[in-house]
């Protein structure tokens, strides 16, 4: 694997750190709620970092800390907001799934924000030309018929709409090929969208393949582009049954065997920064927020 | 107020006006391109003045209101024309899980100025799936208002009061009012504006009250016309533009001095508008009451497409005439 600069290694660790964090804090019973985490999946934002611009949209979904993480590098924010802490991005209102911050925005329904996309991409094409809308989606969103719905209006009416699909192999706990008949190369070029598949792991490499395929969409030609990937924990906590040896590619496995001194001396001091976040954000007071009372009868605050 | 206008024409040009005015807003539906103009025409002559803005769009109501509120997200205004008010189900997740949602579950207040136009309603022979009224499914939505469009209030105004509240709002449009007229009272009655409700009533004092959605306005009017000359009962009609939320308050002092309060809705029986309201003023006028708040709607059922079927089920002047004498004598 080619040699990463340091800022990138050190984004990509940051995220598995925290990550790592998140499910830890988890087991000691130090967070609410649930959170899916992207472990192993890092490479795919940080790939494309370069290649978006703060005038596009990122639409993230889920399993979306590693999209925000790599948009705003704010590991603060993002874990005051998980924890429900003051800071959080959201108020800890949107918690893990539902974050809003600029233009990056992630909501918990899959395939709800293809068509939002859609729509904002419409926008871009008119008021900013040059802009896109960027969406993450997974494997299983390809059972929702909203996918299909935006995909042809975005080609009918050429806007830049980008499509990262994180294909990693399972949805929850379901296996691609319970899920799926057919494949997703197959239905993009149904509509006539391009559609590339990215199997490497190689983040130069990656980025030197999609460099000139993003500014195509820039020019108002939706693009599809499928990243063969590997959920490497959970898909919230706990809740793995894929048996143990099922092959799961590690893209940190390979590079740090290539790379050991770069990856020990980033990934201490990723492990050391979110330690200390996590501490510090522990300490912060709640989250204030007050739901705006309406007219309708029956409310009373707790 | 041009008297000989029709509601739909009204509409028609409210959106003209609304598209002319502000460069800002949009309208998305289902065959809208001219010559067609819409289903029931009321977007006619939009996409030939304003064709970048009026875009026609793939049968996709889920993806329809999607990209609406993905335009209202960027900063633009939305109005999305259903075809018919029931293939709004098609789209009730775009509706409740993600414009209602997003005004406030990212924390601080997301503007959504976004409308969603539902012509609704039978007595027009469209049968079960083009007929009904699907307010109840959508009340009590956080960051979700429902209007009605009513042949009192301008369509204009409304337009620009939803857009102005920057969520998402449901504009339901009873079809058989479309080629009705606006402003238009039987001659024994006359009306008024009481804040966002329309009063018409006769003048004198007054035996009962009508709380109706403007789709139910001309039924209401023509019971009351019977009752008043056949029964010699005297009553007012309240329309509010807003249905949901709806404050009561500036109508209280009416509804408290009359012998009955009854709802009259147009939507199947059960789980209604008209039953969450009159709890509601159940509890406000507690004490002035004289008799419980009378609901009135159409039957627990589907709705039968032949003429005489159909009349039997939905709601009619004669089903509010019944009920208003029912809950006197009672």
């Amino acid at each position: 694997m080619n040699r990463l600069a340091d800022e990138d290694l050190a984004l990509l660790l940051l995220i598995r750190s925290f990550e790592r964090k998140l499910l830890a804090l988890f087991e000691r019973g130090e967070l609410n709620g649930t959170t899916h985490t992207c472990l192993g999946q890092e490479y795919v934002p940080v790939s494309l970092r370069p290649l978006l611009r703060d005038g596009d949209w990122v639409f993230s979904n889920h399993r979306g800390h590693g999209h925000y993480l790599a948009r705003f590098e704010d590991p603060e924010g993002l874990l005051a907001e998980i924890m429900g802490r003051k800071g959080a991005v959201c108020d800890g209102v949107g918690g893990s799934q539902h974050l809003h911050r600029d233009r990056y925005l992630s909501t918990g329904v899959q395939g709800q924000s293809l068509p939002v996309a859609t729509g904002v991409a419409l926008h871009l094409k008119r008021r900013e030309p040059g802009g896109l809308a960027c969406v993450y989606i997974g494997d299983g969103t390809w059972g929702e018929g909203a996918v299909y719905e935006a995909l042809n209006m975005a080609q009918l009416w050429r806007l830049p709409l980008l499509v990262v699909v994180e294909h990693n192999g399972i949805a929850q706990s379901t296996p691609t090929e319970l899920q799926m008949a057919g494949t997703i190369a197959g239905r993009a070029a149904a509509f006539g969208i391009e559609h590339t598949r990215v199997t490497s792991l190689d983040i130069s490499e990656i980025r030197r393949h999609l460099a000139p395929l993003v500014e195509t969409v820039r020019g108002g030609a939706p693009l599809v582009v499928e990243f063969a990937t590997h959920r490497l924990g959970p898909h919230s906590k706990g809740d793995d049954t894929r048996p143990p040896d099922v092959v799961r590619s590690d893209w940190y496995a390979a590079y740090q065997a290539e790379h050991p001194d770069q990856s020990a001396r980033l990934e201490a001091a990723a492990r050391a920064r979110v330690d200390a976040i996590a501490e510090e954000v522990a300490a912060r007071p709640p989250a204030a927020w007050t739901p705006a009372a309406g007219s309708p009868a029956g409310w009373m605050p707790a | 107020m041009d008297a000989r206008v029709r509601v739909g024409e009204n509409l028609n040009q409210a959106l003209h006006g609304l598209l002319g005015d502000d460069p800002g807003v949009y309208v998305l539906g289902e065959d809208l391109l001219d010559p067609y103009g819409g289903a029931f025409k009321i977007t006619r002559g939009l996409s030939t003045r304003f064709p970048d803005r009026v875009l026609t769009t793939p049968l996709s109501e889920g993806a329809i209101v999607g990209a609406a509120s993905g335009l209202a997200l960027a900063g633009e205004k939305a109005i999305v024309e259903m075809m018919f008010g029931d293939f709004a189900g098609l789209a009730f997740d775009q509706i409740v899980n993600f414009a209602a949602k997003s005004v406030s579950m990212y924390g601080r207040r997301v503007p959504m100025p976004l409308v969603i136009r539902c012509p609704s309603g039978g007595n027009r022979g469209y049968g079960p799936t083009h007929s009904q009224n699907l307010q109840k499914h959508f009340i009590g939505v956080p960051g979700l208002s429902l209007f009605e469009m009513s042949p009192f209030h301008d369509n204009r105004a409304v337009l620009d009061r939803m857009l102005a509240l920057e969520e998402p709002c449901l504009l339901f449009e009873d079809k058989v009012l479309y080629t009705r007229r606006m402003y238009e009272v039987d001659e024994l009655f006359s009306w008024d504006l009481v804040e966002d409700v329309a009063v018409v009533r006769f003048d004198g004092d007054l035996d009962y009250a009508l709380i109706a959605p403007g789709g139910v306005a001309h039924r209401a009017i023509a019971a009351m016309r019977t009752l008043l000359l056949s029964h010699d009962l005297a009553g007012a009609l309240l329309v509010p533009s807003r249905l949901y939320p709806f404050d009561p308050a500036a109508v209280l002092p009416l509804l408290g001095q009359v012998g009955l309060v009854c709802v009259a809705e147009d939507g199947s029986a059960g789980g209604t508008w008209g039953s969450h309201l009159a709890a509601d003023l159940h509890t406000r006028l507690w004490g002035s009451l004289r008799r419980p708040i009378r609901l009135v709607s159409s039957a627990d059922s589907v709705i039968p497409t032949a003429a005489h079927l159909e009349r039997d089920v939905v709601l009619q002047d004669s089903t509010i005439c019944r009920a208003v004498l029912e809950a006197l004598d009672g």
